[in-house]
């Protein structure tokens, strides 16, 4: 197993999943599997090789600064679970900032 | 007893001053109403493709500059992963690997003459997030209210080297700062509106010592003083711990401001693990010479530079244009009135102590103020015409500071205009003699003061509208005649 259970539990925790320990179990086989699959790449030896972050080569990619039109209020909140007023309504995560 | 110092780095947020947001063309405004700037990029939905604003990346990169940066040929941005409901995507758009600038620093002049350097170790260009209202209402126990408005609003992190050493060097530190990030124009540097925010590392270790000590990390700092206040606590705080014995835990807290105290947020809420990675929807940035080259010369004359002009060109002191060239928008104004009319030095004289004074009571910079550089000018000239007394114009420059009236205006409405009319104020001085018998013989035997008090009773009885020189010469000819 390349990954271990804690590193899972800690990547839920990170991502706000609630696992069962069915699951740990599970996704700490499937993940490892991943993994392992990806690990092959590392028989190339890629010392001379700069990193590729993009696919496409592509540079300077820029926007003018002139504001455009945002969207109407109603369309802004229309996806969403609960609203207030003007904002979005969501459980309060933490006290504070 | 050991002593101890602290050691203390700054991470610096500041709200760029472009027209849109970083990454999509929603306007980038402050006090708008709730989520009325946004869009899908800043929503964050699926299929969305941010797009870089050129004017924040200039911005960015004329700020590395004026921070003396190195700044690489290439800059690219990443995604630093958390989730919290004030980001939309679940990620912000930072830089990580390839910051826009490395390795810069700060001078800082102290009080006792002497330099202080403070190494920057990188400078770079991210988005906002956005902002989380927590009601105090029994209908929203348990909940907070999202405004999305600044969420992708461009964000500039200076984060220095742990180079502070004394509360002073933090304090000149951060003036510093915001003096060089208003002169560059590249923010507006208001704490109040959060547009210029300051995160706190603070460790304390014993004087002489080399190794660091275990840093807390302070979030949630609203205004300069506020910064010094939290620093001071943690300060205490810490010596407390380290005299008992007792291990500082690194860790992040927050500062309670009505308090007075900073108090720990929970490790949950902290565990940083942000799975850094770079962001394929961003093309990297190539920085040619060229290019840097042509930002530069959009490189303003900064503060000292203008001190130095400021004493050549108008002739005042050096330590009139040290206090004009602080912030550039003050330096501006300044200039502004003596184009308009010459008297450079009465108008450092007002700029200095009455107008510094009535900012700093209001909370505002002079750039908000209703006191624009042509009604002090037309004040000063009230003056100087002889139609209001000094004192008087001190009233006035309150009144043009909260209600925006021309200053000639109110000199009529409230009938202000100076008396100087001789036969108006003999009654006056006369008055004053008699009331004052002890006092004029005072001043009858040589006894300069006493003319002070005849002075102050005249002025009183005019409610300050008699022509003060026109005054003194009455009361001088009236006593030396044996009235």
């Amino acid at each position: 197993m390349s990954v271990t259970r804690e590193e899972v539990r800690h990547i839920a925790l990170l991502s706000r999943l609630d696992l069962s320990e069915a699951e740990i179990d599970r996704f700490t086989a499937q993940i490892s599997q991943i993994l392992d699959y990806a690990a092959k790449l590392n028989e190339l030896d890629t010392a001379n090789v700069e990193p590729t972050f993009h696919a496409v080569p592509l540079e300077n990619v820029f926007r003018e600064d002139v504001p455009g039109q945002p969207l109407p209020l109603a369309d802004a909140l229309g996806n969403s679970a609960a609203t207030r007023g003007s904002f979005f309504e969501v459980p309060k995560v933490a006290d504070g900032s | 007893m050991t002593e101890f110092e602290p050691v203390i780095g700054l991470e610096v947020h500041t709200e760029l001053n472009s027209a849109t947001k970083v990454f999509c063309d929603d306007p980038a405004i402050f006090g708008a109403e709730p989520n009325t700037l946004i869009s899908p990029i800043s929503l964050g939905l699926p299929g969305t493709l941010p797009v870089l604003n050129c004017v924040a990346l200039e911005k960015s990169l004329l700020t590395a500059i004026a921070l003396n940066c190195e700044i690489p040929s290439r800059t690219s941005f990443d995604r630093k992963h958390y989730y919290y409901p004030d980001l939309p995507k679940n990620y912000q758009i930072s830089q990580q690997y390839e910051p826009l600038g490395r390795n810069g620093w700060v001078d800082l002049q102290l009080k006792d003459g002497s330099q202080k350097r403070v190494r920057i170790n990188n400078i770079h260009l991210e988005e906002d997030a956005g902002k989380l209202v927590h009601p105090d209402l029994p209908s929203a126990r348990g909940l907070s209210w999202v405004d999305l408005n600044r969420a992708g609003m461009a964000l500039l992190e200076i984060v220095t080297e742990p180079d502070i050493t004394n509360l002073e060097e933090l304090e000149v530190f951060m003036q510093t700062l915001r003096s060089i990030l208003r002169y560059l124009d590249v923010s507006d540097c208001k704490m109040q509106e959060g547009s210029l925010r300051f995160e706190l590392n603070l460790s304390m270790r014993p004087v002489g010592a080399t190794a660091l000590g275990t840093k807390a990390e302070v979030k949630n700092v609203g205004s300069i003083k506020a910064v010094l206040r939290a620093a001071r606590y943690e300060m205490k705080r810490h010596i407390e711990l380290l005299e008992s014995g007792e291990k500082v835990i690194q860790e992040t807290r927050l500062w309670d401001d009505d308090r007075g105290e900073t108090r720990s947020m929970r490790s949950k809420e902290v565990a940083k693990d942000y799975r850094y990675f770079p962001d394929p929807d961003l093309p990297s940035v190539v920085i040619t010479p060229a290019w840097l080259g042509s930002i530069r010369e959009h490189l303003p004359e900064l503060q000292d530079a203008k001190q130095s002009r400021f004493v050549q060109q108008y002739g005042i002191p050096e330590y009139d244009a040290g206090v004009l060239a602080t912030d550039r928008a003050l330096a501006d104004y300044f200039e502004e009135c003596c184009r308009k009319h010459s008297a450079p030095k009465t108008f450092s004289n007002w700029i200095m102590v009455e107008v510094l004074r009535e900012l700093q009571a209001r909370e505002i910079e002079i750039d908000e103020s209703l006191l624009t550089a042509s009604r002090l000018v037309d004040l000063v000239r009230l003056v100087e015409e002889g139609v209001i007394s000094n004192n008087i114009a001190k009233d006035i420059l309150k009144e043009v500071m909260e209600t925006g009236k021309e200053p000639a205006r109110i000199v009529e409405e409230k009938g202000l205009r100076q008396v100087s009319d001789e036969g108006a104020l003999l009654a006056l001085v006369r008055e004053a003699i008699a009331k004052n018998p002890g006092p004029a013989q005072d001043v009858r035997e040589g006894k300069e003061k006493a003319l002070g008090f005849l002075m102050g009773h005249v002025m009183r009885a005019s409610q300050g509208k008699a022509n003060p020189a026109v005054c003194r010469q009455l009361l001088e000819k009236e006593l030396s005649s044996g009235g």
